[in-house]
């Protein structure tokens, strides 16, 4: 009787999953990033405003390894623990990618054998991006020292495991489209790229539903720890009363306003956007002002 | 007879660490020192605060007072700091601070990282003096000295 109860539990999930199956969203042709090619100097920009380093570079890096991205640092979230891959120019890593490769993982989440990546790779960010900055960040990519650590498998439990279902994640939280889409000026829109393409600032400072989207109508409105440990804060102007000067202070040097500096994760984002030219922080800094303030 | 004796043992351990977790409420040597750490901390706000406003253009650059301010970093940065970070002045003792353990686990780490905090601030005095584009270029160096003790040394808010 048990056996029995399990074999229907069982089908019913492979029924739902078969729905799942069939509305799995479809790729990126490879023509879209066919004929470009990469500057690796322009990638350089790329790659620090993208934050690749905050989470492929190993764990205690410091300022002299970040370039190694051997992977390894582990992210524990309520679905599991993740472990970010080796993504360096080697065997063990994306040495073989192509800039096509590189594009449909960074921006529909599928690896070159396929599969869905979990969206702990900001792929639903990276979507936003030009295919011309993920050409020049492949070639960026190539330049930096190649490492042969392996992967660490990611710890997540049934059901969440099974990366099909991570198709039907995308149908329902993969949009296109700016979230940000009226009334920016130039300077703003520039900021809107980094934050809403490449910068990933929402995967951490907007609030998820039960499932793990992002609910885009609290936009950069704070949100809980994933870590299960307090609150990243609130970063639209109902919130953070800094000036437009002080953001692109703290994005440079690390200080906030009380010359106190930047903890925890953000420590490594300063690490990032420190090397940011001191007009993208500006428009990075524009762009959180004209965010509609969350209270 | 055994399993009375280890009952005994962990209560006896349990005993000692609430009198001790009791004592560093109220030991005013430890609270001292981190009322003397805090203080140390808002010197350096404050003179960071000066070259800061003048990086960001809040405050006219001043020549004078730059160097006055990076000055002071080095003399702060420079202070020997033994006395102020006493064993059980950490974040798990009751006591008022954000300071880890890994602190006082890591004092080889602690030492570089005061250092590298040192060479930042006279990297600052050396050229504070010659205009605002040399504090621009200098406080992301401050930055990540500063980081280098926060972030590994003391919890998040």
């Amino acid at each position: 009787m048990y056996l029995f109860l399990r074999i229907v539990v069982v089908l019913a999930l492979l029924g739902g999953a078969a729905f799942w199956f069939v509305t799995r969203p479809a790729g990126i042709p490879a023509e879209t990033y066919a004929g470009l090619t990469g500057d690796p100097q322009r990638g350089e920009s790329v790659f620090w405003a993208a934050g690749c380093a905050s989470c492929h570079a190993a764990p205690g890096a410091g300022e002299d390894t970040r370039l190694v991205l051997a992977g390894g640092m582990s992210f524990a979230t309520e679905f599991g623990t993740f472990h970010a891959p080796n993504i360096s120019p080697s065997e063990a890593g994306i040495g073989g990618w192509s800039v096509a490769d590189l594009g449909r993982a960074m921006q529909a989440g599928i690896s070159p054998g396929g599969q869905h990546y979990y969206p702990a790779f900001p792929y639903t960010t990276y979507a936003r991006a030009t295919p011309q900055d993920v050409a020049d960040l492949h070639a960026f990519m190539a330049t930096l020292p190649p490492s042969d650590a392996q992967n660490v498998p990611h710890e997540v439990a049934f059901p969440f495991s099974w990366r099909r279902l991570l198709g039907g994640w995308k149908m329902l939280f993969f949009r296109d489209g700016w979230v940000i889409d009226t009334g920016l000026d130039e300077t703003q829109q520039r900021g809107r790229y980094l934050v809403e393409a490449l910068g990933h600032c929402a995967e951490c400072h907007t609030p998820r539903n039960a499932l793990g989207g992002i609910d885009t109508a609290r936009w950069l409105g704070g949100a809980p720890n994933p870590s299960g440990q307090g609150n990243i804060p609130n970063i639209t102007t109902g919130g953070l009363d800094w000036s437009a000067g002080d953001i692109a202070e703290y994005l440079k040097s690390g200080f906030t306003p009380e010359f106190d500096v930047a903890g925890g994760e953000m420590a490594e984002v300063v690490q990032n956007t420190a090397h940011l030219t001191d007009e993208d922080r500006a428009a990075i800094a524009a762009y959180l002002k004209a965010v509609p303030a969350v209270q | 007879m055994k399993k009375i004796t280890f009952a005994a043992a962990a209560m006896a351990a349990l005993g000692i660490a609430g009198a001790a977790i009791g004592a560093s409420h109220a030991d005013p040597a430890i609270a001292g020192a981190i009322k003397a750490r805090k203080a140390t901390m808002q010197l350096y706000a404050y003179n960071l605060g000066q070259l800061g406003a003048m990086a960001k253009g809040d405050m006219e650059y001043d020549a004078d007072a730059a160097q006055a301010a990076a000055d002071n970093l080095v003399a702060l940065s420079g202070l020997n700091q033994m006395a102020m970070w006493p064993q059980g002045s950490d974040n798990t003792s009751g006591a008022e601070t954000r300071a880890l353990p890994a602190l006082w686990e890591d004092m080889a780490g602690v030492e570089e990282a005061a250092g590298a905090l040192h060479t930042a601030a006279m990297s600052m005095a050396e050229v504070a003096g010659n205009g605002v584009e040399a504090i621009q270029a200098n406080m992301g160096a401050l930055g990540g000295g500063c980081g280098g003790c926060h972030k590994a040394y003391r919890a998040a808010d």
